[in-house]
């Protein structure tokens, strides 16, 4: 069943990327739907980052006190003056084992 | 006039600096996969038949999580529909492409690649081969990814559970989305995702990853009208 998955999933992405190439007229994506496209990542990614803070791995909200919480506050400011990509990951997670390993414990 | 060869260089050039964020992300990405219990095989198939950083982590961290494979699919589709977007613009430049070799130089249409052909060939607009632009960037990115992911299924089977690397996830995708922290209208289209997830994740078959993106969407559509 995962292969399966997979493959679909595969076919699907792959669909993605040739559509507008090789199949349909560019013409036939109008400017509005472009526009809307645009929005695409700020659409998807935070509905993966919200969850994965703010849900422990039973499905219930975490404390106000969470290690994770904290790790994602600096990795946004990090990455927000920072604009890199390995210093937004890094610091998030530097941030998040030195509160569970040092001050915790 | 610039050789076929030279342009194909000029293409890996330009992605290299993206090398910074792809190879972490790719180590990454193999990790997690391990991490949430997957096969290598499965977590490096991921990698060569979907082809997509933020679609193959999503996709196994929902098929972990119990979701249905329609689910996990139809996510996939959702995160990769901008790259319609992508298709639309660079479709100008590879009109004259025979059908076969479309198909070929659809596979190799990645985000990083996209930006840096855009960029070059909206700059040379006079370039003969425009597609070895497009094809050196992304057989480049294709490569390191497919290495980087290799070496993260690797190191997975090595990283303790106590580091508690699920967390690398949100993170990741924070870094995806950072650049865009500055435009205010993307940041209002962001907090609508983020609070709809929120709202929506115990809505059954975690159709919260395909609601929330929907939600937000639509409160795009909505700002783009009164923007005007």
């Amino acid at each position: 069943m995962t292969w399966f998955s997979i493959i679909v999933s595969g076919i699907v992405t792959y669909f993605s990327r040739m559509a507008m190439v090789a199949l349909i007229d560019r013409e036939m994506l109008g400017t509005k739907v472009k526009e809307v496209l645009n929005y695409v990542p700020a659409a998807v990614f935070p509905a993966i980052i919200f969850p994965g803070i703010f849900f422990n791995d039973f499905g219930s909200f975490v404390e106000i006190t969470d290690p994770k919480i904290y790790g994602a506050i600096v990795a946004l400011v990090v990455g927000f003056y920072s604009r890199s990509v390995i210093a937004t990951i890094v610091s998030g997670l530097l941030s998040y084992w030195f509160i569970i390993f040092f001050l915790l414990r | 006039m610039l050789s076929k060869s030279k342009i194909f260089f000029k293409g890996i050039v330009a992605v290299l600096p993206h090398m910074l964020s792809v190879i972490p992300f790719g180590i990454i990405t193999g990790a997690i996969g391990i991490e949430l219990g997957f096969d290598p095989i499965l977590v490096y198939a991921t990698s060569l038949i979907i082809f997509g950083g933020a679609s193959q982590i999503i996709f196994m961290q929902l098929l972990s999580g119990g979701a249905s494979s329609l689910v996990a699919i139809t996510s996939v589709g959702v995160i990769n529909s901008r790259h319609l977007l992508y298709g639309a613009v660079l479709s100008e430049y590879l009109e004259k492409l025979s059908f076969i070799k479309k198909l070929f130089i659809s596979y190799f249409i990645v985000d990083q690649g996209f930006a840096e052909s855009n960029k070059y060939i909206k700059q040379n607009k006079n370039l003969s081969n425009p597609h070895y632009y497009v094809l050196g960037t992304g057989v480049t990115l294709w490569f390191c990814w497919q290495l980087s992911t290799i070496s993260g299924i690797i190191l997975g089977s090595f990283i303790p559970e106590e580091l508690g690397l699920k967390f690398a996830i949100p993170l990741t995708f924070l870094a995806i989305i950072v650049n865009d922290l500055r435009k205010l209208d993307h940041v209002f289209v962001m907090l609508v995702s983020g609070f709809a997830s929120l709202i929506l994740f115990n809505a059954p078959f975690k159709s919260y990853i395909i609601l929330s993106p929907i939600v937000a969407l639509i409160a795009a559509f909505i700002m783009l009208r009164f923007k005007k």
